[in-house]
């Protein structure tokens, strides 16, 4: 069988060397270029870390079960993955803008994202959930790849406003950037490419942050590409980096020194973070279908939340932290259910409300005719009732 | 101020695509946050000129020259659009919005929905298109009922100079994203312009010529058709009601309606085939609307269903002036 990591016949050795600063075992090992971008994370940051991917973790396993009683639509799980996300979304300042896809939980909690408003979404009951500009955090997209040209494009607006808004330069400490986030199948789509080569022309300042979960729902990596997809960055003519996607302190590493560099006005750069799908594409798949029993098992020591654990324990970090934490992430599962639960659903009328910024004389016609209607069950039942 | 206003009064003479490039150059400076995107549009002014000296005038930095990629120059105007700015794309040729098709459908027409009115995307598309310049497959398209189908999309078409400024005005005025379809065919139609005139609102329709026996609606390319066609039936002392429908998405029903209680008949015409097309939408809603009125069915005149012929066919292919009269004839003989 196929495996996520069976290389292409014709592939060539990757140049690009992983990145990797947390070992499996929780060692911390060191990276001249990057241990400078990492040296004020403190331990009680890692243990914060830890808590927020723990909490997310539990709020993954709520959100596929309640999925599994009908509550949910569908659930794209995040298990797994929290390092990358976690780990990156620590290295980006507050002001710069973020462009997820769909499986970024652990990022939009750290965004601050209310979870129980993304759950609005899987539930049925909002298109959106949450206020992007509030959290200069996008909403989520479901059609593969097309938010990456949006993010080059804020991202070319960000440099252009120095010129046009007189607002502050590309290069000085408050300039603004963009990070877009997608997966490894999404790499392949035309507009990653087209992305790719309109932030080169105009040396946006995006970070391309690719999480390389290895599957693209049943079709592995190596359809996808014969190379390690930080390698492409070289075609276009900026940095790639591939970075251990499991390993908090790398990702956190890389992602900063790419952030710094961005914020300097050195143009785009793209991080592969190497890491896997612990769990299902989404409820609806069945990776026991097209997944061999061994990958998973293999995956599953390599947990990056294991490998965090394992670190902080190294550090002497005690059980009593430990039970704290897994205490209040049942908790906060908890309060998703019980939030989910207690959800109203919209009125069929406020789908008419946002389809035009400005008043539309189709859509105010159809509103009227739509009340109408609706009034006239209303009559019947007022008639049927007198009578 | 009273020198700008003294010389926006003024009427002066100019062809379509001067105007469109007179509406952009005065839009672009009004507001600093306009510019405008698309394959070739700067140093060549645009493969129709359109948008000729503006790079001059602008700089770079607001008339770009973008690299070769359509769903590259819609999905990053979304994203500028996000950031505050009013871009303008242009699409080289009809036949070639299709890469970027799903960035309009899919995204730019439903983000302020999916966004629950959060983030408003002004942005304007224009796309040359229609037939009758002789030219090669993709080049003579007409996909607007492609995008009127789609919610969250204004779609619109000039028929001449004085609406092609207002019209493209008010689209990028517009906090809502506008398809924007120039008939290439009429770039060279001159007429009077006058930049302080504002359509009041382009979602309606233009009565451009009273009649009493028919009423004639079409759109862009083929209004000068439509006009024609009314004086060759005056000829035979017919009297022929000619709508220009400027909107295509909203389409002004009211005024259609309104014209249609008067006459009792309605032709509709439009380039794109008539299958699917924007005539059997107006036809089916006159049809609820004016049944009592209506002494004939409303009848089509489009392109048939077939990818858009060769050019040396394409006569065939297109609305005439005979096509419109047969069609005349046919309502009046009911
Ligand atoms: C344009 C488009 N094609 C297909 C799909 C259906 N689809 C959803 S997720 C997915 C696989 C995505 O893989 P990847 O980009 O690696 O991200 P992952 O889900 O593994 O995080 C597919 C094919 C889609 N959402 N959009």
């Amino acid at each position: 069988m196929e495996t996520a990591e069976t290389p292409h016949p014709g592939a060539t050795e990757g140049r690009l060397n992983r990145v990797t600063i947390l070992d499996e075992n929780g060692h911390r090992g060191s990276d001249p270029d990057f241990d400078p971008y990492i040296e004020n994370v403190t331990l009680e940051d890692l243990k914060g870390s830890y808590a927020n991917m723990l909490k997310v973790r539990r709020f993954d396993d709520e959100a596929t079960s309640l999925q599994r009683q009908g509550k949910l639509a569908l659930w794209v799980p995040s298990k797994g993955q929290e390092a990358a996300q976690i780990g990156s979304a620590r290295a980006i300042p507050e002001r710069d803008y973020i462009f997820p896809s769909y499986r970024e939980h652990a990022l939009a909690f750290e965004r601050g994202v209310d979870l129980k408003d993304l759950m609005r979404i899987f539930r049925g009951y909002s298109p959106g959930g949450w206020n992007p500009k509030e959290h200069n955090f996008n909403l989520y997209s479901f059609v593969l790849a097309s938010q990456i040209p949006h993010a080059v494009g804020y991202a070319m607006g960000q440099k252009l406003d120095q010129h046009v808004n007189k607002e502050v330069a590309q290069g000085s400490e408050e300039s603004s950037a963009t990070v877009v986030y997608f997966g490894d199948g999404s790499s392949t789509e035309g507009e990653a490419h087209e992305s790719m080569v309109f932030a080169a022309s105009y040396d946006a300042p995006v970070l391309f942050f690719i999480q390389n979960n290895k599957w693209a729902i049943s079709v592995p990596f190596s359809t996808q590409s014969r190379l390690p997809l930080a390698e492409r960055a070289a075609g276009y003519g900026f940095e790639g980096i591939r970075v251990d996607g499991n390993d908090i302190l790398g990702v956190q590493a890389v992602t900063a020194y790419a952030m710094e560099k961005i914020h300097r006005g050195e143009g785009p750069v793209l991080i592969e973070a190497e890491t896997y799908r612990l769990g299902a594409h989404t409820t609806a798949d069945d990776p026991t279908k097209y997944r061999t029993r061994d990958e998973e098992d293999e995956w599953t020591t390599k947990d990056p939340l294991v490998r965090l654990e394992k670190h902080l324990r190294l550090e002497g970090v005690d059980d009593a932290f430990f039970e704290e934490a897994n205490a209040e992430a049942k908790e906060y599962g908890a309060s998703i259910r019980e939030a989910v639960l207690a959800m109203e659903p919209p009125e069929f009328d406020h789908a008419f409300e946002n389809v035009y910024a400005e008043e539309n004389a189709l859509v105010e016609q159809e509103r009227a005719w739509f009340h109408e209607y609706e009034a006239g069950f209303d009559e019947a039942e007022t008639q049927e009732g007198g009578r | 101020m009273s020198d700008v206003s003294a010389q926006a009064s003024a009427v002066e003479s100019m062809p379509m695509a001067k105007a469109l490039n007179a509406a952009m150059s005065d839009a672009m400076n009004e507001d600093p946050k306009v510019l405008l995107m698309g394959e070739d549009i700067g140093t060549l002014g645009g493969v129709f000129r359109v948008t000729q000296g503006l790079k001059d005038e602008f700089g770079a930095d607001r008339v770009m020259d973008t690299p070769l990629g359509e769903a590259g120059i819609v999905g990053t105007a979304i994203g500028l659009a996000m950031r505050g700015y009013r871009p303008i794309c242009e699409i080289q040729f009809d036949g070639f919005v299709f890469p970027s098709f799903n960035q309009i459908t899919s995204q730019l027409s439903k983000i302020h929905a999916r966004s629950s009115g959060a983030i408003s995307l002004p942005v304007v598309i224009r796309i040359p298109y229609g037939g009758n310049i002789g030219s090669i497959e993709h080049h003579s398209e007409s996909p607007e009922a492609l995008f009127a189908h789609t919610a969250g999309l204004r779609v619109m078409s000039p028929s001449n100079a004085q609406d092609a400024y207002s019209m493209l005005r008010e689209a990028i005025a517009s906090q809502d994203p506008v398809i924007f379809l120039e008939p290439k065919r009429r770039y060279w139609l001159k007429g009077d312009v006058e930049r302080a005139a504002r359509v009041p609102t382009t979602q309606r329709a233009q009565i451009v010529r009273e009649g009493r026996d028919l009423t004639l609606a079409a759109y862009g390319p083929l209004v000068p058709v439509a006009l024609a066609a009314a004086d060759a039936a005056r000829e035979d002392g017919l009297s022929i009601e000619v709508v220009d429908l400027r909107s295509i998405s909203p389409l002004d029903f009211d005024s259609v309606e309104r014209s249609v209680n008067k006459t009792g008949r309605l032709v509709v015409t439009h380039e794109a085939p008539t299958f699917g097309g924007m005539g059997g939408e107006l036809a089916s809603v006159i049809a609820e609307r004016c049944f009592y009125s209506l002494e004939a069915p409303v009848l089509r005149v489009g392109g048939y269903h077939m990818p858009y012929p060769v050019a040396s066919v394409e006569e065939d292919y297109l609305p005439s002036i005979d096509r419109l009269l047969e069609a005349i004839d046919r309502s009046l003989n009911y």
